[in-house]
């Protein structure tokens, strides 16, 4: 990143990243209830389209951003881990429900205690499963750090899991 | 409480029956080791019995049973709950099987005779093996291994005797009740 940007270049990329953060393309990685709320979200009644993510990717090599969607154990782990590899930069992680959040109310020998474990997260949504509300209010927040990682010119540094979640 | 199920198998295996009780309709057999294979078959292939569906096998691992209080898991809402004692019952709940650690339970129905059955085998911590019924139920071949894999119960003659829900690399059987609470196996570290 060059210290003192042009004013065209600086147009320019906020330019870009006003069309990335309306073109998301997401990877769904559903392995539990919250599923069916992450459906919700997506159908009609919500409409997650409206914020330019309504086309799912089924290919990690095709999404921007990986959707965690419910419980992930230790056997699953390494599934997400190459999931997330796999997908081209610029890449961002959202963890959904509180389960990928920070483990939920699993304290057992299967459950990792939280995706940020194993991957860098960009957005929390906590929740159990979180009200689609709540989801279209954490695609917004994602929407501002895909502008911003265009206006800096860098990715922002992952968040870290906060003390408290605010709701 | 009709025990007509644990009278006919009483009667045919004297010696392989340990206990028997009907607890609320539902009606137990505590068998010895050695009788199981016998009696499941015998179940199977009785024309008035045809056990012919394995609805479930597990096991209950009895080593902490009764041995510390019951922690107040409704203590937050103040609901007290009622031990089944207090609840009026001609032929009440014995209690565990035997002295022995493990009991492997097997849940029998016939979808003929419409009438179930359980079969009780307390099984030894020193020598925690017993007969695979997968010749006989098909439906064994997974619950054993799952057995296998919660409890480190083996099956002799499973054709394919390995874990089931837990990853190749996991240490110990996590549903024995000293496998600790809190501890963890990841197959890749965290990154922070």
């Amino acid at each position: 990143m060059q210290s003192n940007p042009s004013f065209l270049t600086t147009r320019l990329d906020k330019a870009i990243g006003w069309a990335q953060k309306y073109s998301i393309f997401q990877y769904p990685f559903v392995t539990a209830c919250c599923g069916m709320e992450y459906m919700a979200t997506a159908c009609s009644h919500y409409d997650v389209d409206r914020f330019g993510a309504g086309l799912p990717r089924f290919s990690p090599r095709q999404a921007d951003v990986l959707f965690v969607v419910g419980t992930i154990s230790h056997k699953m782990a390494p599934v997400l881990t190459r999931i997330h590899d796999q997908m081209a930069d610029p890449k961002w992680v959202v963890a959904f429900g509180v389960c990928t959040c920070t483990g939920g109310f699993y304290d057992n020998y299967a459950t990792v205690m939280g995706i940020d474990t194993l991957l860098p997260v960009d957005v929390y949504i906590p929740g159990c499963p979180p009200r689609p509300e709540m989801v279209l209010d954490g695609l917004m927040k994602l929407q501002d750090k895909i502008q911003d990682h265009r206006a800096n010119g860098r990715r922002a540094e992952p968040e870290a899991r906060p003390e408290v979640f605010e709701v | 409480m009709s025990k007509a199920l644990i009278q006919t198998v009483t009667d045919q295996f004297p010696d392989a029956v340990i206990a028997s009780h009907a607890y609320r309709g539902d009606q137990t057999v505590v068998l010895q080791r050695d009788g199981l294979v016998d009696v499941a078959s015998y179940l199977k292939q009785q024309p008035d019995l045809q056990m012919n569906l394995l609805v479930d096998v597990t096991a209950v691992d009895y080593s902490v049973f009764g041995k510390q209080p019951a922690t107040a898991f409704f203590a937050s809402s103040g609901v007290q709950v009622r031990p089944t004692s207090g609840i009026p019952d001609g032929d009440p709940w014995p209690g565990p099987p035997a002295e022995a650690r493990f009991a492997v339970v097997y849940h029998f129905y016939s979808t003929v005779h419409k009438h179930r059955l359980r079969l009780v085998i307390p099984i030894e911590e020193s020598d925690t093996e017993l007969d695979s019924l997968t010749p006989l139920w098909s439906a064994a071949d997974w619950l054993e291994r799952e057995v296998w894999d919660m409890y480190g119960i083996r099956f002799r003659g499973h054709p394919n005797l390995k874990r089931i829900l837990m990853y190749e690399e996991f240490k110990g059987h996590p549903l024995r009740k000293d496998y600790p609470v809190n501890k963890r196996q990841p197959l890749i570290g965290p990154i922070n």
